[in-house]
């Protein structure tokens, strides 16, 4: 309960900070156009739905076959029990599929109006001209949306929507898909084989850095609606990519689901970052699946922010399978009044040589719950492993609550593994330091807890560290008195 | 006359023990007042409870600043009123470095009100921010890497309180109160600091200099010195009482107030 906030991160560069003072205009995402869908098939969970939605995207039989498998490993595994509540998710009355639009574009103009406006207000079509590699909207369940800019293409990068890259490379499909994340892996993983529709297929050819972000953007506009984006990304020997996500959905009464499913494989010796900014509304269930396969020398960062939804599980994963891969973990949860954050992640090694790091940091406040849940695995041969976990929970106020479930499974002798947890209070007197200098309450508080995520906001380029410490401001304005 | 700092009576408990029995001062606009005493006197508590800290509970007595009733303010409000309070034992933030803070706060009192919201004359201008914050670093002589450090964190005593003085600088109060601000600083440090105080010195500045030794006393010259025993002031000069607590400590004083509480009971 000390007043200065622990701190047992390594200390890193310094700051721009003069950046932050940079004004700016930004948009809630709370808020709904009204587009209307092309297609919508009605709620409900069945084999017709999953037939459906194959056939009207003209998919290979084998395609449906794992769909189909899919649906019968969702219905015959029970819904979890640890983690967080998911008695009141009603499978029945989701939407499990919508069209918004016949085709989509390659340029903004092509793009329905209404959804082209969403998305300039969440300032896509903009971050895309100023600094990114190439970019992709997903609106509801299709890609409306996917540009890769012309050097890239050029230098054989291949990026598009999940579905064209099946129509366009099914082989790569066929042998790939579904090997890092096997539908048998877990009920939400069964779900979004059965019922998958958009995410990105993302290639890069052996020895070519992107040098600048990719970013896919998913959106959801309806109520009752599930997303379930499927991603495939595959760096060749040497190849070097930092991909980053953001998704936002206004908010309803009724609860909303979004169980992606993230599969990557990172090649000897490449180099993957993978980025997640998510913002949902508070009445999301966000239940994801996102694993990498790491193989020798190659190295792959999740860096990722969980903010908003009713209850979010997600636990990115590394399975270091190649001598001397490198895997990281750094996350931020953020539970306020009714919202549960139970993430963490989950390190694999199972070759000699091998390092990982796990750094975790939570805030609750208003009765929010956030819980670290984290695996270390070190297999028989991960000789000379290393893994270092490091969860840092701040609380701002006595009824929230954090906790932990650090798991940790050594198979192996000579291997290193560190753990360390602290809880930070805010207290009394530290407020009163800030106040005394003119910070309101809330104020205050958003200048703390932006500092306990430093870290993680540093870690991120320059245009997604403002907007991430914007949406922390957001949350804390609109929750502290 | 309004920008007076008007104190009467003013009783404070901490922790349901009375520290503060009545307290009565004045501090007009231009002055600088020294508060000295021995540990335990309420000169601190004095201090915090100016400044409104929710543990120092005000039981009794008045506080007004520039015709305001100070004690109906919340911290933050007092601080926007001019009044600003650099910490004895100042607190240490992760991950937010000096600068931040510094325009943080800077920000919070140069905000625009509703009204010149539209008015881009009133606009917080970054450019001038950092102007003035170069300005006083330079006055403190400290480097420009100090203010890319994570406030106070792994601050040296000395660099804590140039800190609290550069933030006193940037925010340019016009009620100065300072808590030992000179305790734990080599000899130069405390010539670089009262150098800085006196930057301020003008008709619309006033201090309020809590401490233990009378060196920074020679380069702040006070107008007034107070000696608190007890929860109470019970002995006002000018320098030259200063000059003799340093030559006899407070024995003297102490044992005259004794002697008055033995005749009293």
């Amino acid at each position: 309960m000390s007043e200065k906030i622990q701190h047992l991160g390594e200390k890193k560069r310094g700051t721009a900070s003069q950046q932050e003072v940079v004004e700016r205009d930004y948009t809630r995402y709370d808020f709904r156009d009204d587009h209307e869908a092309l297609h919508k098939i009605a709620p409900g969970l069945s084999p017709d739905v999953v037939k459906e939605i194959s056939k009207m995207k003209n998919e290979p039989e084998w395609m449906l076959k794992r769909r189909l498998e899919g649906l019968e490993i969702f219905l015959e595994k029970p819904t979890p029990t640890w983690g967080g509540d998911l008695s009141t998710l009603d499978y029945d009355s989701i939407s499990y599929y919508i069209k918004p639009t016949e085709e989509q574009g390659e340029s903004w103009e092509e793009v329905p109006d209404k959804i082209k406006e969403t998305f300039e207000k969440l300032g896509i079509p903009e971050a895309e001209r100023k600094f990114l590699a190439g970019a992709g909207a997903q609106y509801e369940s299709e890609a409306i949306y996917h540009n890769l800019k012309k050097e890239w293409e050029d230098r054989g990068v291949i990026f598009f929507d999940s579905d064209t890259g099946l129509q366009k490379h099914p082989d790569i499909y066929e042998e790939l898909w579904g090997t890092v994340v096997p539908s048998t892996d877990n009920k939400y993983a069964a779900m979004n084989t059965a019922f998958w529709s958009g995410g990105s297929f993302v290639y890069v050819p052996e020895g070519v850095e992107v040098t600048m972000p990719l970013q896919a953007y998913f959106r959801i506009n309806a109520a009752d609606m599930g997303q379930f984006e499927r991603t495939l990304i595959i760096l060749d020997k040497g190849a070097k990519l930092h991909y980053i996500e953001g998704c936002t959905a206004p908010t309803y009464s009724s609860k909303s689901l979004h169980s992606g499913v993230i599969e990557i494989i990172v090649k000897e010796g490449a180099d993957m970052t993978y980025t997640t900014l998510q913002n949902w509304a508070n009445n999301m269930y966000n239940l994801v699946t996102q694993r990498a396969m790491v193989h020798a020398n190659a190295s792959m960062s999740w860096v990722d922010a969980n903010l908003g939804s009713y209850l979010t599980m997600k636990y990115p994963s590394c399975y270091l399978v190649g001598e001397g891969a490198k895997g990281e973990i750094l996350s931020v949860a953020y539970a306020g009044e009714g919202q549960h954050q139970d993430t963490g992640g989950k390190i694999i090694h199972a070759a000699p040589n091998t390092t990982s790091r796990i750094t975790s940091k939570s805030i609750s406040l208003n009765g929010g719950r956030t819980s670290y849940r984290g695996l270390v695995k070190i297999g028989k041969g991960a000789t000379n492993a290393k893994c270092n976990v490091m969860c840092d929970a701040l609380l701002l106020d006595d009824k929230s609550v954090s906790d932990t479930y650090p798991y940790i499974e050594i198979e192996e002798d000579q291997v290193t593994v560190g753990h360390e947890a602290t809880v930070g209070k805010v207290g009394e007197d530290l407020l009163f330091y800030l106040r005394s200098r003119g910070l309101s309450e809330s104020e205050a508080l958003s200048l703390i807890v932006l500092g306990f995520v430093e870290e993680f906001s540093k870690t991120l380029p320059m245009e997604y560290a403002l907007e991430f410490n914007r949406l922390i401001q957001l949350e804390m304005e609109g929750s502290v008195g | 006359m309004t920008d007076t700092l008007e104190i009467k009576g003013l009783r404070v408990n901490v922790e349901d023990k009375e520290i503060l029995k009545g307290v009565d001062l004045t501090i007009n606009s231009g002055e600088i007042h020294a508060v000295m005493g021995p540990n335990g006197s309420g000169k601190s508590t004095l201090a915090y409870s100016l400044m409104g800290h929710p543990k120092y509970e005000v039981t009794g007595g008045e506080i007004t600043y520039k015709g305001e009733n100070v004690l109906e303010m919340e911290p933050e409000d007092r601080s926007k009123l001019g009044m600003f309070l650099a910490f004895q034992y100042p607190f240490e933030i992760e991950g937010v470095p000096l600068t931040r803070f510094l325009m943080t706060a800077y920000k919070a009192h140069n905000a625009p009100s509703e009204e010149e919201k539209n008015d881009p004359k009133k606009r917080i201008k970054v450019g001038e921010f950092r102007k003035i914050m170069m300005e006083k670093l330079d006055l403190l002589k400290m480097d420009v890497s100090f203010i890319k450090r994570y406030l106070n964190e792994g601050f040296s005593g000395g660099e804590k309180k140039r800190a609290e003085v550069l933030q006193m600088l940037v925010l340019n109060p016009s009620l100065a109160i300072l808590d030992e601000t000179d305790s734990g600083l080599d000899i130069d440090s405390v010539r670089v600091v009262a150098e800085a105080i006196n930057s301020l010195r003008g008709p619309n500045f006033s201090a309020l200099m809590v401490t233990h030794y009378q060196r920074i006393l020679n380069y702040l010259n006070p107008d007034f010195v107070h000696v608190v025993v007890d929860g109470r002031i019970v002995e006002s000069g000018d320098r030259q009482l200063a000059l003799k607590l340093e030559d006899e400590g407070y024995d003297w004083i102490v044992e005259r107030e004794l002697g008055k509480q033995g005749v009293a009971a």
